[in-house]
């Protein structure tokens, strides 16, 4: 019998990952809503899905995308969300550096999103090109471009 | 620390992860963008995994450990929209409480047949799901009942097939002479169900 696993061992595979995403591409503040958002598209969108289908790569592919609006919507409203100091993931200092983070967010939509989907989701460059909507050299080559930029602007 | 390492560091987000995922099966299962949850619930009779869809009360398995099995052919036959959702079985959930407690005799709930017989082996389940508590039919009147008097077999099958025991009250259904007969959570758990409807001593 081959049919689409249960929603619910999807959830419970991914949404860690995907939250990780969301927070990496749409800041602390964001991510749940960015979640929420992810998920109930996702849930609807699933039983269409093909049986074999590669669910997480379709899985961030919805992420990004709510993750680019919510991004915008943010661009829209005065409100200065980027003074809202990000909560510090570890105290300890083996954790995500903050000020990397918001130099990602920083980046082109497709560089952002390619570097997220990259190091947060661990997609290949095929899987990328796939959530980007482009080819997997586009891909390759919005990667290297953000890590250049990143490389340039980061003070460790 | 290179770039790229600094870049792959994990940040550790258990918890809000798993409280999001909770308010997230809850949200869709409440607005029906899940077509099923499941919530596996304890009972007398041991585990119970209990599913519902939009339309009503869709499956209860007594082996609640298998429940891969269940949610495997709940996606073949019904939809993968599958969520753990244990807020939208509350209203079966009570019911089956005060069924268990004696202080329930019939169940309202709507029924999603989905995973039922077609035919013959619907018509059992239907013949049987009008046997009051406490009563008793055999499996030759339940055959009778279903438009085929010569098919017990066919009967007792279709019973052991039943996807809603307990609220479908299968377990209603004896041996002419009173011997139980066979029951898919097996034979204790009729016995026990007969117990609580006073059909059996205890």
């Amino acid at each position: 019998m081959t049919s689409l696993p249960p929603f619910q061992a999807v959830l419970d595979q991914h949404r860690e990952d995907v939250y990780r995403f969301l927070v990496a591409l749409a800041g602390r503040q964001e991510a749940d809503d960015c979640f929420q958002e992810t998920l109930m598209s996702a849930i609807r969108a699933y039983p269409k899905l093909q049986p074999g289908a590669n669910v997480r790569a379709w899985l961030f592919t919805i992420a990004r995308r709510k993750a680019v609006d919510a991004h915008r919507a943010r661009g829209r409203r005065a409100v200065p969300v980027e003074s809202v100091p990000e909560p510090a993931a570890h105290s300890n200092g083996t954790g995500p550096d903050p000020e990397l983070w918001r130099l990602v967010r920083e980046l082109p939509p497709r560089q952002r999103g390619a570097v997220a989907l990259r190091f947060v989701a661990d997609l290949s460059h095929a899987e990328i090109g796939a959530a980007l909507g482009c080819s997997q050299d586009a891909a390759r080559q919005n990667l290297h471009a953000g890590l250049e930029r990143l490389r340039e602007e980061w003070v460790r | 620390m290179t770039l790229e390492a600094q870049l792959g560091l994990k940040q550790d987000v258990t918890e809000a992860a798993q409280a999001a995922a909770r308010r997230f099966a809850a949200q869709a299962a409440a607005h029906g963008a899940a077509k099923v949850a499941y919530a596996l619930e304890p009972s007398p009779l041991g585990e119970l995994f209990v599913a519902t869809t939009t339309r009503g009360l869709l499956e209860i398995g007594f082996e609640a450990e298998h429940v891969d099995a269940y949610l495997e052919r709940i996606c073949a036959r019904v939809s993968p929209a599958v969520l753990e959702a244990p807020g939208r079985l509350d209203a079966v959930r009570r019911q089956l409480d005060e069924y268990f407690a004696g202080r329930r005799e019939t169940f309202e709930l709507p029924l999603d047949w989905s995973l039922a017989r077609q035919g013959f082996g619907r018509r059992v389940l239907d013949a049987t799901a009008r046997i009051p508590f406490g009563g008793v039919l055999t499996y030759r009147e339940i055959a009778a009942r279903a438009g085929s008097p010569k098919a017990i077999r066919a009967a007792g099958s279709a019973l052991g097939a039943n996807p809603i025991p307990i609220v479908v009250p299968c377990h209603r259904v004896l041996r002419t002479g009173g011997a139980l007969g066979g029951y898919g959570g097996g034979i204790e758990r009729k016995r026990r169900l007969l117990e609580i409807e006073g059909v059996v001593s205890a």
